[in-house]
């Protein structure tokens, strides 16, 4: 597929930015700092594996971070209503997907547009957030569990393990069975798809369930990662993570894309971030360095396309 | 006033036109008649600009001229009125008649005031009430189509092709577009209409051209001709052992369809195909034919009726639970609903044969081979996408997949169309073979030739009804095209 050798390409610049790093920036190569940045990374690239998916599907989630919010702050609030912890957390994985059973619903029922609906429940999800818990802090959490979120094995933090686990999971659906390859062919020809006997709706419908419950999982790791349970957690992830699957390979046009793409994209952004952070580097010269790159990645798929495919007439 | 000479035009290897010569004369009306296919859409396209010849040469009064895309052919003085027009819905009417060329005041403003006596002036000419201020949106066919014969007037037009313009228009729409027609004929435009239906043809034009095959059969006076003369022009022509049906035992009931309806588009359609059968569906672009056999795989709902498949009943609005009883469609727009374009051959395939779990490449890749290979698709590897095959291969690779899932039904749309002669004979003899192996065979096509030459019986439709179930021996080219325009065989 013609999308591999830009895979390759990130895949080659993330070893390049990780040499770079680990030589030209000091405090990089070590344990702990290894550790930090792919623990900051976790609630990114949780939502990036169900996010490819739906990207792949010809759809795209941007509710995904005010969804998090919303299951933050139903833990927040359930918690200081004192219920026990192992309760609340699936509530807050079903809250999640029922969000994204809104979206689903609003996309696959009444046939609107994902980019409309989900920008919508952007705004919607984040306002029910504050409703539900209001501006307060909810920090009291047990610490059993907020240990457990920042624990590592090694360099490497237990969360990690948790996301390496999903991270083949997702690409052995999306790779490797039936199911995957009816997304994927349904992302590049929703018509086709749909006459080759793919029930193209229900898909499409437990993506966005699946993509919402991805955001209920990460706003568990993100509260007990730090301790807090606020409406205005994992505010502008959505844009990360987009950008992560984007950067990845997958076509915004859907039917192209693949797991490892966007895995190796997450840690590339992940490591040049940290880099000129410890570099020094200001935080607008870093906004421009991850929009540069953003734009290079949409731009040289279709670079490439221009180039190979002659006009036919 | 614009002529053709030994006009040709091909698409890849077929030849849609074959030195076609026509005249058109100032204050006459004139009629093109053909089949499905004959090659009436490409004259229109190269009067239109859209298509330029190959060969052969336009005369503009006398003189030899090039139309080098629509904007030529308007400025010459040619107008097409197409069956379904392209106004742009939020605009006024007056807008849409001075598209491009509004009348202006200082600073380039558009002066609405003249706008508007324009076209008041136009629909006055036209003998037509509308209203320029309104939108366009919501306007009927009938309305959009006078529209668009008002801007036609206000460019001067003078010659006036009309596309089919009748098939979506009820009887007083028809007299009505008449009635302008002629008093635009009567003013000296020449007019060329393009019709399936005959009578209008008798009652609107005084000369007749019929095509064939793409080339001209005869231009006759239509005082000299009956309906009968003029349907034995359209299809009289030689059945080659091209299409080579094998005799099969008819087997018992495979598909059966009772009182199907889906409103607005086709009404009690009842039939039966029985396993080792092709039946053909027969009839005009327009007749309804694609529809009922998309209500019969599920892929659209249906309001009324059943169908059967096997003697199970079929709930319908699913073609997951269609295939799933044995049906199969070959759709009709091979590169939009039968194939994903981005897709490789073997994935193409084994799109009908997901499952849930985990793939077998092998598996998939075994399956696609064999029937890549049985059905003699020309590629260089299973990997390809199929975007590299040509039109012929493609429609073998969609078989190919539905196929692979041994249908015992299997619906096929138009499969011929747009493919090589050689091609489609592969096709015909591989459809002749699988009816003789048991399989049901419901074949839409517009070719009469492809029709009776394939088909154990057809069925014709005309205006969403099935107007007629003839078995082989009584289906001739002439019942077929009287039962398809409606006439009474």
């Amino acid at each position: 597929m013609r999308a591999d050798r830009w895979e390759t390409l990130v895949v080659a610049l993330l070893a390049a930015a990780t040499v770079a790093a680990s030589f030209g920036v000091d405090g990089f190569a070590n344990g702990s700092n290894v550790a930090f940045l792919l623990l900051d990374v976790t609630e990114i690239a949780l939502m990036a594996l169900t996010m490819t998916l739906v990207v792949v599907a010809a759809e795209i989630d941007l509710s995904v971070a005010s969804t998090l919010g919303l299951c933050c702050a139903v833990l927040g609030r359930l918690w200081t209503a004192g219920l026990p912890i192992e309760t609340i957390m699936p509530i807050c994985l079903v809250t999640g997907a029922l969000a994204g059973a809104l979206n689903g619903l609003l996309v696959t029922r009444l046939g609107l547009p994902s980019l409309a609906v989900t920008i919508g429940t952007f705004a919607l999800y984040r306002g029910l957030a504050y409703v539900v818990l209001g501006d307060q802090a909810v920090a009291d959490l047990p610490p059993a569990y907020t240990s457990l979120a920042t624990q590592a094995i090694g360099p490497i933090p237990l969360m990690t393990l948790l996301v390496a686990v999903l991270a083949v999971a997702a690409g052995i659906l999306l790779h490797a069975t039936g199911l995957g390859r009816a997304i994927t062919a349904l992302g590049a020809n929703e018509e086709a798809a749909y006459f080759a006997g793919i029930r193209v709706r229900r898909i499409k419908f437990w993506l966005f369930v699946a993509s919402g419950a991805m955001a209920g999982l990460a706003s568990l790791v993100f509260t007990f990662r730090y301790a807090s349970a606020r409406a205005d957690n994992g505010v502008g992830l959505e844009l990360a993570v987009v950008a992560a699957v984007l950067l990845g390979g997958v076509s915004i046009f859907g039917g192209r894309g693949t797991l490892a793409g966007v895995v190796a994209a997450v840690l590339l952004l992940a490591v040049v971030r940290n880099a000129l952070i410890l570099a020094d580097v200001a935080n607008e010269v870093l906004n421009v360095v991850t929009g540069v790159l953003l734009v290079a990645s949409v731009l040289a798929p279709n670079l490439k396309v221009r180039l190979e495919r002659k006009p036919v007439q | 006033m614009l002529a053709l000479r030994e006009v040709s035009k091909s698409f890849g290897a077929v030849r849609a036109l074959r030195e076609v010569s026509l005249d058109l004369a100032p204050g006459e009306a004139h009629a093109l008649a053909g089949e499905n296919g004959a090659g009436k859409s490409t004259l229109v396209k190269i009067l239109s600009g859209v298509h330029r010849p190959d060969g052969g040469t336009l005369l503009l009064d006398g003189a030899p001229v090039e139309f080098h895309g629509p904007a030529d052919a308007q400025a010459a003085g040619v107008a097409v009125i197409y069956q379904e027009p392209t106004l742009f819905p939020d605009l006024s009417v007056a807008e849409n008649i001075f598209m491009g060329r509004h009348p202006r005041r200082s600073f380039g403003r558009v002066d609405r005031r003249a706008m508007r006596t324009r076209a008041l002036d136009l629909f006055a000419r036209l003998g037509v009430p509308l209203d320029p201020a309104r939108p366009a949106r919501g306007l009927s066919i009938a309305d959009q189509q006078l529209v668009e014969i008002a801007k036609a007037l206000s460019r001067d037009a003078r010659v006036l092709v009309m596309d089919e313009p009748t098939a979506a228009l009820s009887g007083p729409e028809v007299a009505r577009l008449f009635g302008v027609a002629r008093s635009l004929r009567d003013q000296g435009c020449a007019v060329l209409f393009v019709s399936h239906r005959l009578d209008e043809m008798f009652a609107l034009c005084r000369r007749v051209t019929t095509l064939r095959d793409g080339a001209v059969v005869a231009t006759d006076l239509l005082a000299d001709l009956t309906p009968d003369d003029l349907v034995r022009r359209m299809v009289g022509r030689d059945l080659a052992a091209l299409f080579p049906k094998q005799p099969a035992a008819p087997g018992e009931v495979a598909l059966k369809v009772e009182r199907l309806t889906r409103e607005g588009v086709f009404t009690d359609v009842s039939f039966e195909v029985r396993a080792g059968e092709i039946a053909a569906l027969a009839g005009l672009v327009g007749a309804g034919r694609s529809e009922v056999a998309r209500a019969v795989f599920g892929v659209d709902r249906r309001d009324a009726g059943s169908v059967h498949v096997g003697g199970r009943r079929l709930r319908g609005g699913s073609p997951t639970e269609a295939m799933a009883a044995g049906v199969a469609l070959v759709p009709e727009d091979r590169r939009q609903q039968g194939l994903v374009m981005d897709l490789s051959i073997e994935r193409n395939i084994g799109l009908t044969n997901l499952r849930w779990g985990l793939l077998s490449r092998a598996a998939e890749r075994a399956r696609a081979a064999d029937w890549a290979i049985r059905l003699q698709v020309k590629y260089a590897g299973l990997t390809d996408a199929v975007t590299v095959l040509s039109g012929g291969n493609q429609q073998k690779v969609v078989l190919a997949k539905w196929l692979a899932r041994r249908p015992r039904v299997l619906i096929v749309d138009e499969p011929t169309r747009g493919i090589d002669v050689g091609t489609k004979a592969e096709v015909h003899r591989l459809l002749s073979e699988l009816a003789a192996e048991g399989l049901a065979v419901l074949m839409i096509s517009s070719e009469l030739p492809e029709v009776l030459g394939m088909a154990d019986r057809v069925l014709v439709m005309h205006e969403g009804r099935l107007v007629a179930d003839l078995p082989r021996a009584e289906a001739s080219e002439e019942r077929v095209v009287a039962a398809a325009t409606g006439r009474p065989a």
